[in-house]
């Protein structure tokens, strides 16, 4: 049971049960669906992106407890940042789910500016439980989804995707 | 194996009747992987609908074959090769036995349920489905008994016909039989529903169709291990079902299908086995059984399936029909008494699967929660997603029984429900 309490942390329960930035966003500049064939679970994924940078993101759906308090830690993690640290955070996130620390991927990103988790650290109970990887992925998948989604002004960034950033795992 | 002499240091108790001449104490023995603890607890194995454990008679005759039987079949004239045969023979007419079906040519060796409904779809079906017409099947189907016709359809410029469900999880036979028209082709329904339990009124439904001159396959996966099933008493045209669910190996599977019907089919797939005679002008086809069964099949799984049935027969199918129906309304009871948990699939006629979802918690973290109490349950859509839009849920968590289960983990899954309550309000 204290191994559970390690998946189900506090900071996860109370976003599942009150879920930040959960509504849709009228004047979106892109937005995306995620969808998790194994359970079922749809998340939508709403950007309002101005130039390079996350103005606004909100999401809407129902999940589980992980995938609903990864969408809105996430909502909260990556509101003002650039689409590149969005991404970053996403690698190291995944890295931390997972347990892989991208050591493999080192080279194609060299660079030393591995970003702060901050709060995101809470999800490092995840990766003792393989299947929920997905849970707390889908998010991340469709907020990158949702940033790749033509229709918006040419900012769109050189970069190359995340080392583990395609599959959820395991 | 451990014959346990029954020293009576007292006088045993009278026991209730039924207790006694079902013994499941005794018939967990029988199942290895049942000792096995889950992070320490007692596994609770309620995902008996996704595949049931084995027990030592189907692990040990599966071992048999490869330490002192195995050989391929029907080739040589060989000594392994002539008892191999045999042995596979007498499975074949374990399986018929099973069904009741009139001879063991109608019994056709396949991998599984889906295999059999895809055979019934690319030989029948693309013989006799045209442009135009149509397959009905049911709004409970598994996804198994929807996409082989879905394929089939598309392929002929056929449509699916998909009759409705209440909101209890029974067939509308009404808006069944109405839907049975001029154009209907075949009828294919699952005998009991692997997301909600609902058994179907499969002598009922063949009726309403034989009436018009259709045939009637039955997916059998989930009523084979739970119930008595008589093919002939039913009248069905095909019922299938997989062995792995009734306690045997899997990639195993049988096909029945009524002589007529399978003679007038067209091959499934060519190869060995499967041949009268071959010249590159001209094929002449093997007799039923074999002109399905193309290749080298499931020897030792075929034969340890055997196993499996005998070990079922010998329990009786009434009587673990009986403690199945014990252990779902002991279930269905408990459960309703819990606040916030709504049974999904209520029909009147059920058996053997409970689905259920808990208000505010999703299914996934139910079964998470629950397996770390050694809980094994099924959480997600269950190959029904038709089923799950049905109910307007994304999900259920299922808690299915087998011939082992008690209402002991019953409690226990009554229990970890609560504590998962617990963690999520």
């Amino acid at each position: 049971m204290s191994d559970l309490r390690d998946l189900y942390q506090e900071v996860i329960l109370d976003h599942s049960k009150r879920p930040r930035n959960f509504h849709a966003i009228a004047d979106a500049t892109r937005k995306a669906e995620g969808y998790n064939p194994l359970c079922g679970d749809r998340e939508t994924v709403y950007l309002v992106l101005e130039g390079d940078r996350v103005r606004d993101v909100a999401f809407q759906g129902a999940g589980c407890a992980i995938s609903t308090a990864s969408a809105s830690m996430m909502t909260e993690s990556v509101k003002g940042k650039t689409r590149a640290e969005a991404e970053a955070l996403f690698a190291r996130f995944h890295e931390l789910i997972t347990g892989k620390n991208g050591e493999a991927g080192s080279k194609a990103s060299s660079k030393s500016d591995s970003p702060e988790l901050g709060k995101l650290e809470v999800f490092s109970g995840v990766r003792e439980y393989p299947v929920r990887v997905k849970c707390a992925t889908l998010p991340w998948h469709t907020l990158k989804a949702a940033l790749d989604s033509e229709g918006a002004p040419a900012v769109v960034s050189t970069e190359s995707e995340g080392p583990n950033a395609e599959s959820g795992g395991a | 194996m451990s014959a346990t002499t029954t020293t009576s240091t007292s006088t045993v108790a009278p026991e209730p009747r039924a207790a006694r001449t079902y013994d499941v104490d005794a018939i967990r023995r029988d199942f290895p992987i049942l000792s096995t603890r889950v992070y320490g607890k007692p596994l609770v194995y309620l995902d008996n609908a996704a595949s049931a454990q084995k027990p030592m008679a189907v692990i040990e005759a599966e071992q048999r074959v490869y330490e002192s039987l195995y050989a391929n079949i029907h080739r040589g004239v060989h000594y392994l090769s002539v008892h191999a045969t045999d042995a596979y023979d007498a499975a074949r007419e374990t399986a018929r036995a099973f069904l009741n079906a009139e001879s063991a040519h109608e019994i056709i060796f396949v991998r599984g349920t889906t295999e059999a409904v895809n055979l019934v779809a690319q030989t029948y079906g693309r013989q006799n489905v045209g442009a135009g017409d149509e397959v009905l099947i049911t709004a409970l189907e598994h996804h198994s008994n929807i996409v082989p016709w879905q394929l089939l359809c598309e392929e002929k410029g056929a449509r699916l016909a998909v009759a409705p469900i209440d909101d209890s999880g029974a067939l509308e036979l009404g808006a069944f039989e109405k839907m049975l028209s001029p154009k209907t082709r075949i009828v294919s329904v699952a005998h009991l529903s692997n997301a909600l339990g609902t058994i179907l009124p499969v002598r009922r439904i063949v009726e309403l169709a034989h009436a018009r001159g259709i045939p009637v396959f039955v997916d059998g996966a989930q009523a084979a291990p739970r119930m008595p099933v008589d093919v002939r008493a039913l009248d069905v045209d095909f019922y299938a079902f997989s062995s792995h669910k009734i306690y045997g190996p899997t990639g195993v599977g049988v096909l029945y299908g009524k002589t007529a019907l399978l003679e007038a089919m067209p091959p499934y797939q060519g190869g060995g086995d499967m041949i009268r005679s071959v010249t590159f002008e001209k094929t002449t086809f093997n007799d039923l059984p074999y002109k399905f069964e193309a290749g080298t099949p499931n020897i030792a799984g075929g034969i340890a399936f055997g196993a499996a049935l005998d070990y079922v027969n010998r329990l009786g199918l009434t009587a673990i029909e009986a403690h199945e129906h014990d252990l779902l309304a002991y279930a269905t009871a408990a459960l309703s008494e819990i606040a916030g948990l709504t049974i999904v699939g209520t029909a009147r006629e059920k058996a053997g699967v409970l689905s259920f979802v808990l208000e505010g918690v999703h299914p996934h973290d139910i079964g998470t929660v629950l397996d770390r109490e050694g809980i094994a349950i099924r959480t997600g859509h269950h190959c029904a997603q038709p089923v799950m839009d049905r109910f307007g849920l994304p999900a259920t968590a299922r808690a299915s029984f087998g011939l082992y289960n008690t209402r002991d983990e019953v409690d226990a899954l009554v229990a970890g429900i609560h504590k998962v309550i617990g963690m999520f309000r």
